[in-house]
């Protein structure tokens, strides 16, 4: 398969600066590709696709019973991001989230922030993920957000922007992990000789900085709280705990008794310390928030306003990653850190604001349009591929209830070659990276690129019919290695070894 | 560990374990069919009865009745039929899966592309077409699952809950076998001494995969002996006895309590049942009735399951208060 007729379309490429004309970081990766025989790129692809089924890597669809196990569509051509790039991404983060944790902790407390008038108090009060019953809470270390998946687009330019905060359970680092395993082995040579930095050892950190969270205890018991095998997340639950070693729990294997919180254990009670749940703040105590929740359990509120359970996320983060208070973390940067925010936001309509109102009513054709505390992809409006039906229908909407409505820019997000059928197409993506917030904060180098394999969907999530690749972020400049003798060289199809 | 982990890990080694036995019956059932030029319908019928299935058999089947290929729909493929190799394999990945964290990626891994394999589009017309190779792999497996848990686990409690679940699973089928098989085979006693005879002893071993231990041990193939081997013997992995003492083992292995004494109902079920086959005798068993005996060990092996679930799987919150758990019970030794 080769390249030559790859055409960039005119949106900013991750992998070529113009049609012909690879990056400096992705070169050697395409001398690679096309060095290979005829047919060996799909016998790979076939191959990486076997594994991931037979590791059970799936995500559940709802609704469906077994048969409806799938895989996370995955394209071997990685993303590459080089060293230069990388490094304002990570500052920009780091910086992101000490600010978030800083306005949540504030919200919580003094809320100072409303005072000044910063952020509006009536936006944060009618947040549905604002929790009043995490007011005065104390979590250790004044960390409420331990660990992040904040989305990351490249607009037309080639600048990165976030798109969405995730504060609440971002999931899909499981596939980070399993995916960088499996191009380890579909490009070797190429691997080696690109200095990509490691992601493996996500769970370790994780692990430790979950571990910390015990104030009480120097050897903490520390658990993965899951819904059950039927959650769509559910394979990134169970290899969390297998690869943290902890134990992987569900809702009824946990009980609270004497200001305490014990799982069940053949041994009897035992009593458990730290959490890393995986359940909404809405199913996590029916006592505190959903009465008619099963998943979660009864009393862990108050064991956890006691200080005697340490959370990760603790309950109420979700207020920071609201689609309205979005638009103002520019300003919540200033505000905490006295510093401009490096990672710039997307331009945001709040339909909340009269102003805005009447320009995203004006222009829904032209706007993307998104429910402020929804996630996942579902609820939004894309004006230029969408109807004028859908158009009108979506305007009642904003006028029925503004403050759940924003609207931003449809932007030209950047695109990546994918393999279809027997040639390469480009295709939008979007960037996950994973931060972890203990002492201070760590940024896993890469993240899960998003790809929305419909031609010309501007949609990366799982649920819309993405796929995933591997990103590698360079250490540095790649080696020189030729690949003209490549058709020599053994091709790599032994993926079980 | 947790309560529900141990448990599904149990369940998960049960499962796989019957597979692994229902593959086996069919598999020498298959052999002994070529020998034999009787109608195949009365060589198949006892094969539905040892995998416990008769009257859903009947059920689903009534037209057709026992031949060949209704008895291998039902065994192998029925999903209608839980002890069906594929209801099996399904249900020892189901448990698999709720517990991944707890073993090793490469356990998982195999239940998982056995389980996809059974369920793959064609799969079913190949493996009726030639079953030998398809019951083959179903046993390799197993066997594969068997040498992953012992070099990829920890020999920790988790371990010991799966070599519980085999072990009882396995007692359970070794019984069934005998029992049904030394029922089908007494009436043609006539035959004794004629090839035929020996042909169906040598396959009521091979069922157990018994048949090469046995010659070494015995001369010639005599129905008592057989029986002897199958149930009394102390070495041979798939007789009751070795699997009752084994998991009498792993019992204790989880509790912490030493062999001959007991903390709860389980250990005291299954200690005493142990002895009863240590020092039981062939000639006494056969003289009081073999089914007899075998069906009352049957009732009492499930007596001891459901000890296990009372005092391991099923932990009330209310013990918390008083500090004690299931296990603060005063030892009897």
């Amino acid at each position: 398969m080769h390249f030559r007729d790859y055409d960039t379309g005119g949106f900013y490429d991750e992998m070529f600066v113009r049609s012909g004309e690879a990056r400096t970081g992705s070169r050697l990766l395409v001398e690679r590709v096309e060095a290979l025989l005829d047919g060996d790129l799909l016998r790979r692809q076939q191959a990486a696709e076997i594994a991931l089924y037979n590791m059970g890597i799936t995500f559940n669809v709802y609704g469906g019973e077994e048969g409806d196990e799938k895989i996370f569509p995955f394209d071997i051509i990685p993303r590459i991001i080089e060293a230069g790039e990388w490094a304002p991404i990570e500052r920009g983060l780091a910086q992101r989230i000490t600010a978030l944790n800083l306005f949540i902790d504030d919200l919580y407390h003094e809320q100072k922030i409303l005072h000044d008038k910063v952020v509006p108090e009536d936006l944060v009060k009618s947040c549905p993920a604002f929790r009043e019953q995490c007011m005065g809470i104390d979590p250790a270390g004044g960390i409420w957000c331990h660990i992040t998946g904040t989305d990351l687009v490249r607009d037309g330019e080639g600048v990165f922007r976030v798109l969405e905060d995730n504060l609440r359970c971002p999931s899909g680092v499981s596939y980070v992990i399993e995916n960088r395993q499996i191009l380890k082995r579909t490009f070797p040579h190429v691997f080696r000789a690109s200095h990509v930095r490691p992601v493996d050892d996500y769970p370790i950190r994780l692990r430790e900085s979950l571990q910390d969270l015990a104030t009480h205890t120097e050897s903490p018991t520390v658990v993965l709280l899951t819904p059950g095998a039927y959650n769509s997340a559910y394979f990134e639950h169970a290899f969390l705990a297998q690869q943290m070693g902890i134990e992987l729990v569900e809702g009824s294997d946990l009980f609270v008794q004497d200001s305490s919180v014990f799982m069940r254990t053949t041994r009897g009670p035992q009593r458990v310390d730290v959490i890393y749940r995986r359940i909404d703040d809405d199913f996590l105590d029916p006592r505190a928030f959903r009465a008619d929740s099963a998943l979660g359990v009864p009393g862990i509120m108050d064991v956890f306003r006691a200080g005697r359970i340490a959370l990760a996320n603790a309950p109420g983060t979700g207020v920071a990653d609201d689609k309205v208070i979005y638009a103002f973390v520019p300003e919540i940067i200033r505000y905490y850190l006295d510093e401009d925010a490096i990672l710039p936001n997307v331009d945001t309509f709040l339909c909340w604001r009269e102003a805005d109102r009447k320009h995203v009513l004006a222009n829904l054709d032209k706007l993307v349009v998104k429910p402020a505390s929804e996630s996942g992809g579902y609820g939004m409006l894309i004006g230029p591929h969408s109807t004028k039906e859908e158009q009108a229908e979506f305007a009642e909407r904003i006028k029925a209830n503004p403050r759940n409505y924003i609207a931003q820019p449809t932007l030209a997000l950047s695109r990546a070659p994918v393999i279809v059928d027997d040639h390469f197409e480009g295709r939008h993506v979007d960037l996950r990276p994973f931060i972890l917030h203990g002492e201070e904060p760590y940024i896993l180098p890469g993240g899960l690129t998003r790809v929305a394999l419909k031609k010309g969907s501007l949609v990366v999530n799982s649920s819309q019919g993405g796929g995933s690749k591997d990103t590698w972020v360079l250490e540095r400049e790649p080696d020189n290695v030729s690949f003209v003798d490549a058709s020599v060289m053994p091709p790599v199809t032994d993926h079980e070894s | 560990m947790l309560s529900r982990v141990a448990n599904s890990i149990y369940w998960m080694s049960r499962y796989l374990e019957r597979a692994e036995n229902v593959a086996r019956f069919v598999d020498v059932n298959l052999h002994l069919m070529l020998d034999l030029s009787i109608e195949s319908g009365s060589q198949w019928h006892p094969l539905v009865v040892t995998t416990g299935g008769e009257s859903l058999f009947r059920e689903r089947y009534a037209e057709t009745g026992p031949t060949q290929e209704s008895v291998l729909q039902f065994l192998i493929f029925d999903r209608e039929n839980p002890n069906s190799i594929a209801s099996c394999v399904r249900a020892a990945r189901e448990n698999a899966r709720s517990v991944r964290q707890s073993i090793t990626s490469e356990m998982w891994e195999l239940l998982n592309r056995m389980h996809l394999r059974i369920r793959s589009e064609g799969f079913r017309d190949g493996a009726l077409d030639t079953p030998y190779e398809f019951l083959a792999d179903i046993k390799n497996s197993s066997h594969l699952f068997l040498g992953l848990t012992e070099s990829t686990m920890s020999h920790n409690e988790a371990w010991h809950w799966a070599r519980l679940g085999r072990l009882i699973e396995r007692a359970d089928q070794t019984s069934r076998i005998v029992d049904v098989k030394y029922y089908f085979v007494l009436p043609t006693l006539e035959y004794v001494g004629m090839p035929y005879d020996n042909l169906h002893w040598a396959a009521l071993l091979k069922s157990a995969t018994a048949y090469e231990m046995y010659r070494k041990r015995y001369q010639r193939i005599a129905p008592n002996w057989v029986t002897e081997f199958l149930i009394l013997d102390r070495e041979f992995p798939r007789s009751v006895r070795h699997c009752l003492i084994r998991a009498e083992e792993s019992l204790h292995a989880i509790t912490g309590s030493p062999i001959g004494t007991f903390l709860n109902p389980a250990e005291q079920l299954l200690g005493r049942l142990r002895s009863d086959f240590d020092f039981a005798r062939i000639d006494e068993i056969i003289e009081h009735g073999l089914h007899e005996y075998l069906d009352n060990f049957q009732s009492r092996l499930i007596g001891v399951g459901d000890a296990i679930f009372e005092t391991f799987m099923a932990v009330q919150p209310s013990g918390v208060g008083g500090g004690g758990s299931q296990f603060s019970g005063a030892s009897s030794a």
